[in-house]
């Protein structure tokens, strides 16, 4: 039944991703009826752009519908059916083979029958093969309907708790068989309550493959409805959603560290309900399924031992309760109590359930996922991930509104109403006395005593022995720990890393190194955990844990830690506790040399039998300690021992019994941390690097306490794990743990399964022998050597004796001088010596050789032209570069048919026309980045590719800063922001949550310019072919997989050596993928990352790519000696400054680069000819031609690329096997409502004629007003048209990004209500919307516009009578907006306009909020604390000029909406005037007085100038 | 990096040369000294590349900016640590380097270099004014010996390593006092000599045994040392002089440059030289011919002699004052350089090739010169363009071609390679095992810094040698 290819090359099954449309539609008050079912199933298709189709555009990835059981319907086809409660069904999808499907009823029957029930009926339920997609039919499972009845008589609860027994037991039965065709078996729903039907459908297709829906007995008071996206395009039968409880509309990051625990817990499980049978369901996590999937296994099973749904969520996702957070206080205990014994499921989620009875929703802390609804008069209530999806005429509807974060919705159709949030919570924290619990049990380690006992003595001596064990160099103490205690945060680095990965270095690795950060990027939002700080946590627990199906008092008796990091008093506090419930006992990490080749292996076993003795004697806090070391006992690598223990203990069920503690001298940088942590450490203290600031201080190199030293370390490391966590989207320590949110590169895969098993590793490598060689020499070496002296590092910097460098000296000069003297004889020289290093192995490519082809003369192959095109530059914004150099690379691409890149700085619009001369300094493509600078509608419209960054090699996964002293004029000009005024770029795409969102932003761009093909630029990740696939189903035309080591401006240290794979990993594999799937020939392959020869095109050509990037290589023509100061502006050769003086000293040319890809150019049709090759597109992803050479290095020749070369066969013979692009995408853009508007706004266009009309519109209706400000802005520009020239009136729900880059001179009037990205990057249009006429609601109290509002807008205005979501005014720069409520960070990021609030706001109003101003009336008096006053002052309005804003703008609003609040106010001005707060930055308001001082300035000199004249004239 | 901006605030500032009138008048090193102060500001220039050019291009690999930072910083013991982890003797090429770095300094780009030479003179200065610098003998002692032939700076350097790995140093030198070309060579207004007996007196309290006037091979046989050593380590140089060896080349009054410059030498030092053999440019006609660093050596001794007038003559032509497109950035420029011996007076004429040696009474009287062309390497003599110039002392400041053959390399059997030196593996071992060479006498005639720098790579792969055998 599942339609995965099987693992092959460096595809595998597990990447897979989804994401959906989710919604349910009830009646409140319990009334069955076959429309709900109607309605439910319209839902689902009023969604079908939140889904995806397959390669045949014709079979859905999934959806399906779950209602209450439909017992008339059923009672009229099965005779014999008990009364409704008594009897359980469900449908079940079985093998296609007679045999295998015989074999699975054998089975059901003899579980059925050994559980005391019987087996009344299977019904075979009809269904309509025809209606579904080629890929689907070939997948189709037999469908049977199963009904069973208890034999004796039993409760409803009873017979539920047996049918979950049953299905679980089935369901392990026929897994673990040998069944050939056992995938086709799956039980998709059993229950007395429910019942579920899907499968791999679009959402139009569920009612027709199933007529029993439309069948009018058919009737349910629920139908809980979900179509699926996923990232590839073989979706299985049993991924489809609704699960047996619930849909999932997200992605569960930890999910990986969420199985272990689950399993981990399984042996302490115990529960009454179950008794003896409880061993009958576990696993409670089914293997090998999605993530939603194992949630729902976990929810399920939860509520099956006797915890109510509600309060069961509540503990799988609880809301942030830290100190930021208006909750109730037994609230908070409520949820601290569960902490101790249940980590988050961390992630962006919408959920829905249903279980008969109750049906609701919920959302994840952060609210990334929208979540909206409707109730009627008539007690109809509506939810979905869009408003729009029933239409209800505005009389009726009696409220609208949407889910909130961490919040839960619940209508019970017993008692007929919706139960509101605090009531259920209430409710659900009264039932034990949590409060109580917690205080009376929780021990804090900050409220332990100081101990008595003293900390080691420290001695120079010995710390420097510790160092050269552990090895540490000289850039770890004054590059990495020296900058962290000074600034209390990670330094910051520059130009990307070039040196080899750990398994391709000579120089000796920490085991930390085989290590890559994973990160989210597409599937998922990265979180910012400084501006949304309020949804991370650090806390943990440290203890036995208890079992999980029971709650006591002693479940909360454990140790809680507010810090992860240890320091040495924490640890004697924790060693020195002394009761019964805790014992804390030390087990030396460490190998003997003596016990030979096998040391590192047996001192690994000792070490976890040593533990388990531990353990099993009691010991609840496991120290594992490296302290003692000597000559001939050598300490574990840290992450070694820690990962070992740590699924030892899952492996022999002892995991929750004790938690692990490191004491290592090995952990320093953030990366280690995270790595333990990710591996299952509950606190670190890492002695040495503690040592190492107390040497610096002892030696004056630091001038600060050691006091303060220590708390500055703790702080940056605690900062940095916070990033790396968010980099995944994760927001606490206690779901990282044991997530494992890491990649291997060069570890073997015996060492993976062993040691780190789950963990990603694609090329296997190295195994426990060359990791004790490795730790060996080093430790060998402390003891021999005696310096004194800490070794260069020579990694973040180049040094001789240090780590290798692909940009040397050498390489750096022999390319200027190639360029510079146009001579290629030099580039010869530089080609040969960069292609020479690569093959030592220095990089991925180094290992492949051509096989000899069949020569040809280079007359044969084709010009240098056609392989120019296929050049471009990297993104680098204008911003980051100096402007000489932005133009210069973009006048040379554009001279040789190559494309550069804006970069996300924007662009003046006065490089948009050729200058005189016919040089052009447009850039070709256009950046999109989460920050938005500069894009309007015009800079959009004067692009051939627009690219949506959603990750960058140096930085996946996080934001960025460009500080205010670097935002000079020109720079705030083209960046549409205030010069002095800091401008943040959020991690992740405010509009791009999940795979669905994206495929928005794609289709948005398309329509802001339909002629530009859209990018999307992802980096390599193991994965990454997955999400692209998924990028291809999602519409984009071309797709850049980036390196992890390329350039940039400036990022934390860790990410640019930590994060990432390189680009040869992630372009084949996403090759692979694109060609498995019958994708690849639709989209264009694009890589970049450290290119710099010609082989490095035609290798990377032969690995699947089409086109290549240069940002390094680009720079370095131009000028660049890779100083790696960009971040500080004092880049000395006028490159990457905007120093005007040091501006003064670029020497770059144009010709520079052009002669750059000239010789390239040149090298590549050089070796086209060596291969026989006439045309490029026929050497890419032709594997063929390679081959891998054997390497003399003894850690590399252990790697295998062979996978890298791996050449698939298309998964359906069907279609031709493409390798390169050679289809167009196709947009969907021919039918949409904008060619209507423009059809009928021709006068405007035409002659700047006034236009007014109105139409109707639809949620389907998406992205309206982009197409037709694209029109405006190619014949007027940036300019727009005249005020009011167009004027449209809207009624209906509008679709997602409803005026997005509306352009001057355009009015949108919206009767009704808007989805989400309202406004996105509003290029000064207008935008009203108000309810229709007719409705009753009360607009503040209500929401009429989704999420993510404004978001990069630059100008414009816009006026709102309701309420908005999450994020109103995110990123905003230049619009003026007005509305009556909001939801959280609101005016987020924002950097201009201005914002006026008429009522209540969410929480974290103005974070990261850098310019701009805010007006929010603050009628409760809370404002303050939903303000997060980082960055913002807050006063009252007292100035003029701001109550005359206000005024003024209410007085718009009324006129224009008719807003009832907006008249209350004007009429009792000076009652309402004193409660308005005025929300400024502090950067802003220096700026603006700055301004004002210099307008003073200004008049002054006039009058003074006029007074001199006067004085002359007089004289 | 103390000051990202230092660059940007701070102008190169050499430390200058003492007044002409004052120093001709005397044999003190010419160059002065700056202030802590401003010495640290110098050092703030250093902005800590990312690829430093610097470090790449000095034949010792000295971490330039690491040490800069420190001495911005006033850490001056730890930019002492930093700077003796590359270089044994930064005393030696704090004073006569050429500063490659200087050429491949970044700021050279496009303003002017970091002094680091003087930055680097002042951080070894300070070490021993101050004490940082103190005998370090080794802790453990191994039972490997180690003969040094040749006591130049190769010789010293790889002394120096190898008796920090406690192995038993001897080093043999045939002149009677320790430095090779540091000590007679290059007059004491460059390097005084005392600075190069301090530092073998640290390294005699370190525990290396010093043999001058022992010429291995003539009063010491080298079968005697193949005995009682485990490994040999030849640094003897490269010193076969350049001759010119035209008509009239045996007049009086012709010496080559070192016979002129170690007699110098010896005198500063107080030795007394018979009239006879005294070479003196007292009152006279002084022509040097050769246009390199010896031949300005030469130049500032004649006028500390009280030479009437100075001309130097140089082949090649002029080289052009600032760096061209032919040696761009960071690679070493040829221009003109001017030392601080020409600026005291003295004439130089470029594109000048001498044809003959004209005398009177046995003694050199004018020398015979012809202009001549150069393009494309060749040289092309000038019709009608002779001229004599007069002389009463004539200098030949030609350099070196090659290693000295002698009993020595006779008696080791020892392979020569085609330029005449010794032949050394990658290992820097010679043909005859457990026998290695470095220095000028494998690599021909060369910097101090290269003496250095090959010093301690072999000294490494000695050191390797001992722990197999």
């Amino acid at each position: 039944m599942s339609n995965f290819p099987k693992e092959q090359g460096l595809y595998s099954q597990k990447f897979e991703h989804d994401s959906c449309g989710i919604g349910f539609v009830a009646n409140i008050k319990g009334q069955k009826s076959h429309e709900i079912v109607l309605r439910g199933l319209e839902i689902l298709e009023r969604m079908a752009h939140r889904g995806a189709e397959g390669a045949d555009n014709k079979t859905g990835d999934g959806a399906g519908v779950s209602v209450q059981i439909p017992d008339k319907f059923y009672r009229d086809l099965i005779v014999n059916l008990p009364l409704e409660g008594e009897y359980g069904t469900g449908l079940v999808f079985l093998p296609t083979k007679k045999k295998d499907l015989d074999f699975c009823l054998k089975i059901t029957k003899e579980i059925v029958e050994k559980e005391e029930q019987q087996i009344i009926a299977w019904r075979d339920v009809p269904v309509k093969s025809k209606e579904i997609g080629e890929i689907a039919k070939k997948t189709e499972p037999k469908i049977k309907q199963i009904f069973i009845k208890s034999r004796k008589k039993i409760s409803q609860t009873d017979l539920e708790r047996k049918l979950y027994i049953i299905r679980k037991q089935i369901e392990n039965k026929i897994r673990t068989s040998s069944l050939p065709q056992k995938d086709f078996f799956y039980l998709v729903s059993l229950s007395t309550k429910t019942i579920v039907y899907k499968g791999m459908l679009a959402p139009d297709q569920v009612s027709k493959f199933y007529p029993d829906l439309k069948d009018k007995r058919f009737s349910s008071a629920i139908a809980m409805v979900h179509s699926r996206f996923s990232t590839n395009t073989f979706p299985a039968w049993s991924l489809a959603q609704p699960f047996r409880i619930l849909s999932h509309n997200g992605e569960i990051n930890t999910v990986k560290g969420n199985r272990f625990w689950m399993q981990a817990r399984e042996a302490d499980f115990f529960s009454e309900n179950f008794g003896k049978n409880l061993n009958k369901i576990l696993p409670v996590i089914e293997p090998g399924k999605s993530d939603s999937a194992s949630f729902d296994n976990a929810l399920e099973m939860l509520v099956a031992t006797g915890r109510s749904l509600p309060h069961s969520l509540m503990m799988l996702i609880p809301e942030s309760w830290n100190e930021k957070n208006p909750l109730p206080e037994s609230l908070k205990f409520f949820y601290e109590y569960h902490a101790n014994f249940m980590e988050p499921w961390d992630g962006p989620a919408s959920m829905v359930f249903c279980d008969g009875r109750y049906v609701g929703g919920t959302l994840d802390r952060n609210g990334l996922r929208p979540s909206r609804y409707v109730v009627t008069k008539d007690d109809l209530i509506v939810m979905g991930s869009e408003v729009g999806v029933q239409e209800f005429p505005a009389h009726k509807v009696k409220e609208k509104g949407r889910l909130k974060p961490g919040k839960i919705l619940l209508v019970d159709t017993k008692q007929g109403r919706i139960i509101p949030d605090e009531e259920i919570k209430k409710k659900i924290y009264s039932q034990n006395p949590y409060r109580s619990w917690v205080e009376k049990n929780r021990i804090k380690l900050a409220d332990l005593p100081n101990p008595k006992t003293k900390n080691l003595m420290f001695s120079e001596k010995k710390l420097k022995k510790e160092q050269a064990v552990f090895g540490y160099n000289r850039e770890d103490v004054e590059n990495l720990i020296t900058p962290m205690v000074k600034d209390g945060q990670e330094p910051t680095g520059a130009m990307g890393t070039d040196t080899p990965l750990a398994i391709l270095s000579s120089k000796p690795q920490r085991l930390f190194n085989y290590f890559k950060q994973i990160f989210a990027q597409v599937t998922n939002p990265a979180i910012d955990p400084i501006r949304e700080e309020l949804v991370m946590s650090l806390t943990s627990f440290l203890g036995a844990k208890k079992n999980l199906l029971t709650e006591t008092e002693d479940h909360c008796r454990l140790l809680k830690i507010k810090n992860p990091i240890l320091t040495a008093t924490d640890l004697v506090k924790i060693e020195s506790l002394n009761e019964n419930y805790f014992k804390s006992s030390k087990v030396s990490m460490a190998f003997d040399i003596k016990d030979g080749e096998q040391a590192l292996k047996k001192g690994l076993d000792r070490l976890c039998l040593k533990v388990e003795k531990q353990i099993d004697s009691g010991s609840n806090l496991i120290i594992l300690s490296d302290r003692q070391f000597s000559k001939n006992i050598v300490p574990i690598p840290s992450l070694l021992a820690c990962s070992t223990v740590h699924h030892y203990l899952l492996r022999k069920k002892k995991r929750m019994k004790a938690d692990l503690i490191i004491e290592s001298g090995e952990p320093r940088e953030v990366m280690h941390f995270a790595l333990l942590f990710g591996y299952g450490a509950g606190a670190i203290y890492p002695y040495t690097a503690f040592e190492t600031i107390k040497n610096l201080i002892q030696n004056k190199e630091l001038n600060l306490s050691y006091y303060q030293a220590e708390k500055n370390y703790i702080k940056a490391i605690n900062k940095g794990l916070l990033k790396i966590f968010s980099k995944m989207g994760t927001s606490t320590l206690r779901s990282y743990r044991g997530s494992q949110v890491f990649e291997a590169i060069g570890l073997s895969r015996d060492l993976i399964k062993q040691f780190f098993p789950g963990t990603e590793s694609r090329l296997g490598g190295i195994s426990l022998k060359e990791i004790q060689q490795e730790t060996l020499n080093q430790h060998q070496s402390a003891f021999q050597e005696n310096s004194g002296f800490l070794k260069e590092g020579g990694i973040y910097r180049y040094r001789k004796q240090g780590e290798k460098h692909a940009w040397n000296p050498e390489t750096i000069s022999l390319l200027q001088r190639a360029v510079r003297e146009n001579s290629y004889k030099i580039y010869q020289d530089f080609a040969h010596l960069v292609n020479k290093e690569n093959q030592e192995p220095r990089f991925l490519r180094g290992f492949f050789k051509f096989k000899k082809g069949k020569k040809i003369s280079l007359s044969q192959v084709e010009p240098k032209e056609e392989i120019f095109k296929r050049f471009c530059t990297g993104a680098m914004s204008f911003g980051s570069l100096s402007k000489e150099v932005h133009e210069a690379m973009a006048m040379a691409m554009n001279k040789i048919g190559g494309k550069s890149n804006s970069g996300e700085g924007g662009e003046n619009t006065k490089r948009f026309k050729p200058e005189k001369d016919g040089s052009w300094k447009r850039s070709a493509i256009k950046q999109v980045a989460s920050g938005r600078f500069g894009v309007t509608s015009n800079y959009l419209a004067n692009a051939d590719e627009i690219q949506i960054k959603i990750a960058q090699g140096a930085k996946p996964g996080e934001g960025g800063q460009l500080p205010g002293h670097k935002v000079d004029s020109i720079i705030a000009k083209t960046r549409f922001s205030t010069p002095g005024v800091t401008l943040i770029s959020p991690p992740p795409h405010h509009d791009i949550y999940s795979i669905e969102d994206l495929a928005q932003l794609i289709f948005d761009l398309k329509n802001a310019n339909p002629q530009a093909r859209i990018s999307v630029k992802l980096v390599s990740e193991t994965g990454v072919g997955t999400v692209a696939a998924g990028v291809a189903k999602a519409y984009a035309d071309n797709i850049l997989i980036s390196g992890y080591d390329g350039g940039t401006g400036a990022s934390p240290q860790s990410s640019i050596k930590h994060a990432g794979l390189p680009w040869e990993l992630g372009l084949a594999e996403t090759h692979q993928t694109l060609v498995l799937n019958n994708l690849r020939g639709r989209v264009r392959l694009q890589t970049d990352g450290q290119l710099k020869t010609g082989l490095d095109v035609v290798l990377a050509a032969i690995l699947g790519a089409e086109e290549f990037g240069f940002g390094t290589a680009a720079l370095i023509t131009l000028g660049c000696v890779m100083m790696r100061k960009c971040h500080l502006n004092t880049c000395p050769v006028g490159v990457a400054t905007q120093d005007p003086e040091l501006r003064k000293k670029f020497k770059g040319d144009p010709e520079h680069l052009i002669n750059y890809f000239y010789f390239m150019a040149q090298e590549v049709r050089e070796i086209m000819a060596e291969l026989g090759v006439k045309k490029f597109n026929d050497l890419v992803g032709q594997t063929q031609y390679l081959k891998v050479t054997k390497v003399d290095h003894w850690k590399a020749k252990k790697l295998d690329p062979s996978p890298l070369l791996y050449s698939p066969q298309a998964n359906q013979a069907k279609r031709p096997n493409f390798l390169y692009c050679q289809e167009k995408q196709r947009h969907k853009i021919d039918n949409i409502l904008d060619r209507a508007l423009i059809k009928n706004c021709q006068k405007a266009l035409q002659q700047k004629k006034r236009v007014s009309f109105s139409t109707k519109i639809k949620n389907t209706d998406r992205t309206v007003g982009a197409m037709l400000s694209n029109q405006v802005s190619i014949r007027y520009g940036e300019k727009g048209l005249p005020e009011d020239t167009i004027q449209i009136t809207f009624e209906g729900s509008a679709g997602q990004s409803f005026g997005a880059f509306l352009t001057k001179g355009t009015t949108f009037r919206l009767e009704g209500d808007a989805n989400d990205y309202f406004g996105k990057g509003l290029s000064g249009g207008k935008l009203i919307a108000l309810p229709p006429a007719g409705s009753t609601f009360e607009p503040e109290k209500n929401i009429i516009i989704g999420n993510t509002v404004l978001y990069g807008a630059t100008g414009g205005e816009v006026f709102i009578k309701g309420v908005a979501g999450e994020r109103f005014g995110v990123r905003n720069s230049g619009a003026i907006a007005v509305i009556e409520g909001t939801g959280d960070h609101c005016a987020e990021y924002m950097t201009g306009g201005k914002l006026l609030v008429l009522g209540k706001v969410g929480r974290n109003f103005a974070a990261g909020m850098s310019g701009g101003i805010a007006y929010v009336l603050n009628e409760d008096g809370k404002f303050q604390y939903f303000c997060n006053s980082g960055m913002v002052e807050l006063s009252s309005v007292l100035e003029e000029e701001d109550q005359a804003f206000i005024k003024k703008y209410l007085k718009k609003h009324f006129k224009y909406t008719n807003s009832k609040k907006a008249n209350l106010i004007l009429k009792n001005w000076h009652s309402y005037l004193p409660k308005f707060v005025k929300i400024i930055p502090f950067e802003y308001q220096r700026v603006l007085k700055e301004l004002e001082l210099k307008k003073i300035e200004a008049k002054i000199k006039i009058i003074k100038k006029n007074e001199q004249l006067g004085e002359e004239s007089d004289g | 990096m103390g000051d990202p901006k230092g660059f940007l605030k701070i102008k190169r500032e050499e430390t200058g040369y003492r007044p002409v009138e004052e120093r001709i008048k005397d044999y003190n090193e010419v160059e002065k000294e700056l202030s802590d102060k401003e010495r640290q500001l110098q050092a703030s220039r250093c902005m800590d590349c990312g690829v430093p050019f610097c470090h790449w291009a000095c034949p010792l690999g000295n971490n330039i900016p690491d040490w800069q930072d420190k001495v911005f910083k006033g850490d001056w013991p730890k930019a002492f640590n930093y700077l003796q982890e590359t270089n044994n003797f930064p005393e030696f090429t704090g004073r006569v380097c050429p500063a490659l770095c200087e050429a491949s300094c970044v700021l050279a780009l496009n303003d002017q270099a970091v002094t680091i030479r003087q930055n680097e003179l002042d951080i070894i200065e300070k070490a021993f004014i101050e004490g940082y610098l103190k005998p370090k003998p080794p802790q453990k002692r191994t039972n490997k010996k180690v003969a040094i032939i040749g006591g130049g700076p190769a010789g010293l350097a790889c002394a120096d390593l190898l008796n920090q790995k406690g192995h038993r140093i001897t080093v043999f030198e045939a002149s009677d006092a320790l430095g090779g070309y540091l000590r007679y060579g290059i007059p004491d207004f460059k390097l005084n000599k005392k600075i190069i007996d301090r530092r073998i007196d640290l390294l005699k309290k370190e525990g290396i045994t010093f043999k001058t006037k022992t010429e291995v091979g003539q009063n010491l046989a080298v079968a005697e040392i193949r005995k009682n050593f485990d490994a040999l380590c030849l640094t003897i140089g490269a010193r076969v002089p350049r001759d010119l060896p035209l008509k009239g080349r045996e007049l009086k009054g012709i010496y080559l440059a070192m016979e002129y410059l170690e007699q110098q030498n010896k005198i500063v030092r107080g030795d007394k030289i018979s009239k006879q053999k005294l070479i003196t440019a007292f009152n006279k006609q002084v022509i040097v011919i050769g246009g390199g660093d010896t031949g300005s050596d030469c130049v500032g001794t004649a006028i500390r002699q009280g030479a009437k007038k100075i001309t130097q003559i140089e082949l090649l032509p002029k080289p052009p004052i600032k760096r061209t497109e032919e040696t761009p950035w960071p690679l070493w420029p040829k221009i003109l350089k001017t030392s601080s011996s020409h600026q005291e007076g003295c004439t130089r004429l470029w594109s000048v090739l001498t044809k003959e040696f004209q005398g009177s009474e046995g003694q050199i009287a004018k020398i015979l010169t012809k202009k001549v062309e150069w393009s494309d390497h060749k040289m092309v003599e000038l019709k009608g363009s002779e001229s004599k110039l007069k002389a009463d002392l004539v200098l030949l400041a030609l350099g070196f071609t090659s290693v000295v053959k002698n009993n020595l390399t006779k008696d080791l059997k020892i392979k020569f390679n085609s330029k005449g030196n010794l032949e050394v593996d990658s290992n820097f071992m010679t043909s005859v095992k457990g026998v290695f060479a470095a220095g000028d006498s494998t690599r021909g005639p060369s910097l101090v810094v290269w003496a250095i720098a090959e010093g301690r790579e072999v000294a490494l792969n000695i050191d390797q040698y001992l722990n197999e055998l």
